[in-house]
């Protein structure tokens, strides 16, 4: 049975609207999920305040040289993923994938200079609050940046089907906006764990 | 204006949809609804056999560490299983109708967050079956107790707990996410912010504060896992640790978790008061506005909790501050209701009885509450029975009450069938009796000093102890003639029509219950305020033709 309903509005609402949503609801995840850091980041500055002596025994301190490479690594990535947004928005399909695909390997030497940088520590995760903060904050940042690439891996694949990014992909935009995120965090994490040595 | 043809109803659904992945954000806030019940008998029931231990001064009923976790079950399952996932129905039933929008914004998302609800559910009922019993360290999970492992198993009651609410926290995101993207981007064509319902606006603040807190849990419950799986000493002052830290992660989010429950039921009092005392809302924009001062300030106030916990006396007192600012934008919404209260001709129909019961218990509570901001008070009261008694005259006499006044006012709307008005006025008189004979004399026994948190007690305390209990036991009454109710109604109440309480809005204005689609394409164009009860303006353009072609449906479907 059907009824004569009236119809005001006879023009679609909400089909214009609806591709943007996706990024909205990123961006609202992205500021929830930086609480979470917020809270380790404020964690540390406590635990490390307050702490007696904060070093196990038998370790001195931190490297910085190896993070510190690893920094400009991670923050020149952010440059080439910009880079290739803007390939991207001109419609120029391959130089999107090539920048695209330079951040991919800068992040992934990211994880690679992270690696080798625990393997080479004398402390491990159960060492006190201070190796129990370090592994928290590197490992759930290097957590972040694996998700990243992945997502990048993504968004790679997909670029390769036909018609996928004519007008621009918003997957592309929240992979990118993830990104930066992640590279923020990272010099907050930089600064609060490798240059504040001394407590 | 075109006039469209438009299916009024379709072929009737199979309920086999209600046990299935379905994305119709209908048939998901059902699915919510009818799961946090069947939790909150199991709640319930622990908390008839809490009272029924504390009926007597000696621990008699069970043993004193299945009374340990028979509270922290109690305390977990009502909050996790019951009020949170009955909101998030509630949510899903009315956002999308009352702004319009066809669906939610991520509707496959909002199946996913449903489906995780059975599961930590199932995940946490599991944990009375391991070796040594569930948690039984609180519904805080406070360490030390949290990180203490004494059996040594890899599958703990605890662990177990913590999986269950670092699930439960997965969804909430899930569903937070979508609702704030929904209310954001998917309103009616003409509804700008200041003419949206009241509820909306409490839902987007709550589900705000989830997304700014619940984090800090998540944070903070992944540190206590390591503390307890993995060997580190995060909360261990042994490892240099600081227990009072997860204290602060656990209530920079656990505070505005009070409001993430209350404030939409502050949604509930606003839209209901107008309807049956047929007047406009009182104060609209102050209303609306206020919800987002509180998520301000209920932000900045939970080291309240922490008053005892060796905490700095600047701290103490800067946090005591900010926790009474908190009374005045309550203090708006309150008077609000009283000004849309006053001299309307008030209908005293089951919605609006357990409304202005649930009025009457939340400005009780903030009194209690008001006291025990204050520092001296709390240290004197805190963790005994006078806390136990505040927060659950908010939490059962305000916000469950409220809750019931909100299935009864929308059940023929989205059920498309009356609730029978003599059942649901009994279950109102049962349930405000009770609450109030459960939980007012926890008040003087707590002033007298009787613990939380204990199996058994000095004989003096057992007079206002025998009350609360007996008022428990109503309360296990009350929740009978509701749920025969709701199914009797459900299989052969009496048809609803699209507006059974004559009320304004434009979940009113679609078919009761309405097509999968809301509105479809045919969106009506919002022109004016919510709440114009007795100002004779539209709510929307067209608005006598679409209730015309509405009655008009209701006919010929009478008539077949
Ligand atoms: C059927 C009505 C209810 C009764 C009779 C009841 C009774 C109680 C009692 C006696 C305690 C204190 C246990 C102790 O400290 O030894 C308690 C704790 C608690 N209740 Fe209820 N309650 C009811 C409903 C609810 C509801 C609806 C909620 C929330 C939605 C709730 C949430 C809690 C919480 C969070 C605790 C604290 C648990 C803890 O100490 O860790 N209760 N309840
Ligand atoms: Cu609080």
């Amino acid at each position: 049975m059907t009824t004569a309903y009236p119809a005001p509005n006879a023009e679609p609402q909400h089909v214009e609207g609806h591709e943007k949503h996706n990024l909205t609801g990123f961006i609202i995840f992205l500021c929830s999920e930086s609480v979470i850091f917020l809270a380790f980041f404020s964690g540390y500055a406590l635990l490390k305040t307050s702490a007696l002596d904060w070093l196990p025994p038998g370790v001195e301190g931190l490297e910085w040289q190896m993070p510190l490479i690893n920094s400009v690594v991670l923050v020149s990535s952010s440059g080439t993923i910009y880079l290739a947004e803007r390939a991207m928005a001109k419609g120029n399909i391959w130089g999107f994938r090539a920048f695209w695909l330079l951040t991919m390997a800068l992040g992934s030497y990211f994880l690679y200079g992270q690696a080798v940088e625990w393997s080479g520590l004398q402390f491990g995760f159960t060492s006190g609050t201070f190796g129990g903060t370090f592994y928290l904050l590197t490992g759930f940042h290097g957590l972040h940046v694996a998700t990243g690439v992945g997502l990048m891996t993504l968004m790679l694949i997909k670029s390769f089907i036909p018609g996928n990014y004519n007008g621009g992909e918003q997957g592309v935009q929240a992979t990118s906006l993830f990104w930066h995120f992640v590279d923020v965090i990272w010099i907050i994490l930089f600064v609060l764990i490798y240059v504040w040595q001394r407590s | 204006m075109t006039l469209a043809t438009f299916p009024a109803s379709e072929p009737k659904p199979s309920w086999t949809r209600y046990f299935s992945f379905n994305t119709d954000a209908k048939v998901i806030g059902i699915q919510y609804i009818v799961l946090a019940f069947f939790f909150f008998l199991i709640g319930g029931l622990l908390a008839m056999i809490i009272r029924g231990e504390l009926i007597t001064p000696e621990a008699d009923l069970v043993d004193r560490t299945v009374y340990n976790g028979i509270y922290t079950m109690h305390g977990t399952v009502m909050l996790f299983l019951f009020i949170f996932p009955v909101l998030n129905g509630l949510n899903n039933l009315l956002i999308p109708t009352m702004i319009g929008a066809p669906d939610m914004a991520f509707p496959r998302l909002n199946a996913v967050a449903f489906w995780l609800v059975p599961i930590f559910g199932v995940l946490l009922m599991s944990s009375f079956f391991v070796p040594g019993g569930p948690a039984y360290s609180g519904w805080w999970s406070y360490p030390p107790v949290s990180i203490q492992n004494p059996l040594g198993h890899l599958i703990s009651g605890q662990g177990l707990w913590l999986t269950a609410v670092a699930l439960s926290g997965v969804s909430s995101i899930m569903g937070a996410v979508n609702f704030v993207t929904t209310i954001i981007r998917m309103r009616a064509p003409g509804m700008g912010w200041f003419r949206m319902p009241v509820f909306c606006w409490t839902a987007l603040a709550a589900q705000s504060l989830q997304l700014i807190g619940l984090p800090s849990l998540t944070g903070g419950a992944i540190m206590l896992l390591m503390d307890l799986v993995a060997g580190t000493t995060f909360y261990d002052p042994a490892g240099g640790g600081d227990p009072v830290l997860y204290q602060h992660f656990f209530w920079f989010y656990s505070h505005p978790a009070v409001y993430v429950i209350i404030l939409p039921v502050f949604g509930i009092f606003s839209e209901l008061f107008p309807v049956y005392a047929r007047k406009p809302l009182f104060g609209y924009v102050y209303v609306a506005l206020a919800s987002f001062i509180i998520v301000g300030l209920g932000l900045i106030v939970w080291v309240h909790h922490m008053f005892p916990s060796g905490v700095a006396e600047w701290m103490r007192n800067l946090f005591m501050f900010t926790t009474m600012l908190i009374a005045v934008p309550t203090g708006v919404k309150v008077f609000a209701w009283l000004g849309t209260l006053w001299r309307g001709k008030l209908r005293l129909t089951t919605p609006m009885l357990f409304c202005l019961g649930g009025l009457f218990n939340f400005v009780f509570a903030g009194i209690t509450g008001i006291m025990l901001a204050t520092v001296p008070i709390d240290l004197h009261v805190s963790n005994t029975y006078f806390v136990v008694g505040h927060f659950h005259y908010v939490i059962y006499g305000a916000a469950v009450m409220g809750i019931f006044a909100g299935i009864y006012h929308w059940f023929p709307k989205f059920i498309g069938r009356m609730p029978y008005e003599g059942l649901g006025k009994l279950h109102f008189l049962l349930t405000f009796v009770g609450a109030n004979l459960n939980f007012l004399p926890m008040h003087p026994l707590g002033l007298m000093g009787m613990p939380r948190r204990v199996s058994s007690y000095d004989p003096e305390f057992a007079f206002w102890n025998v009350l609360a209990s007996l008022g428990a036991f109503l309360l296990g009454v009350s929740i009978i003639p509701f749920l025969l109710n709701m199914v009797s109604s459900w299989v052969r109440g009496p048809k609803a029509t699209h507006n059974p309480w004559n009320a304004i809005g434009l979940e009113w204005l679609l078919p009761s219950p309405p097509a999968e689609d809301n509105f479809g394409e045919h969106v009506p164009v919002v022109i004016s305020r919510p709440y114009g009860y007795g100002l004779g303006k539209p709510l929307v353009e067209h608005q006598a033709e679409i209730e015309q072609a509405l009655a008009l449906a209701e006919q010929q479907e009478a008539a077949r």
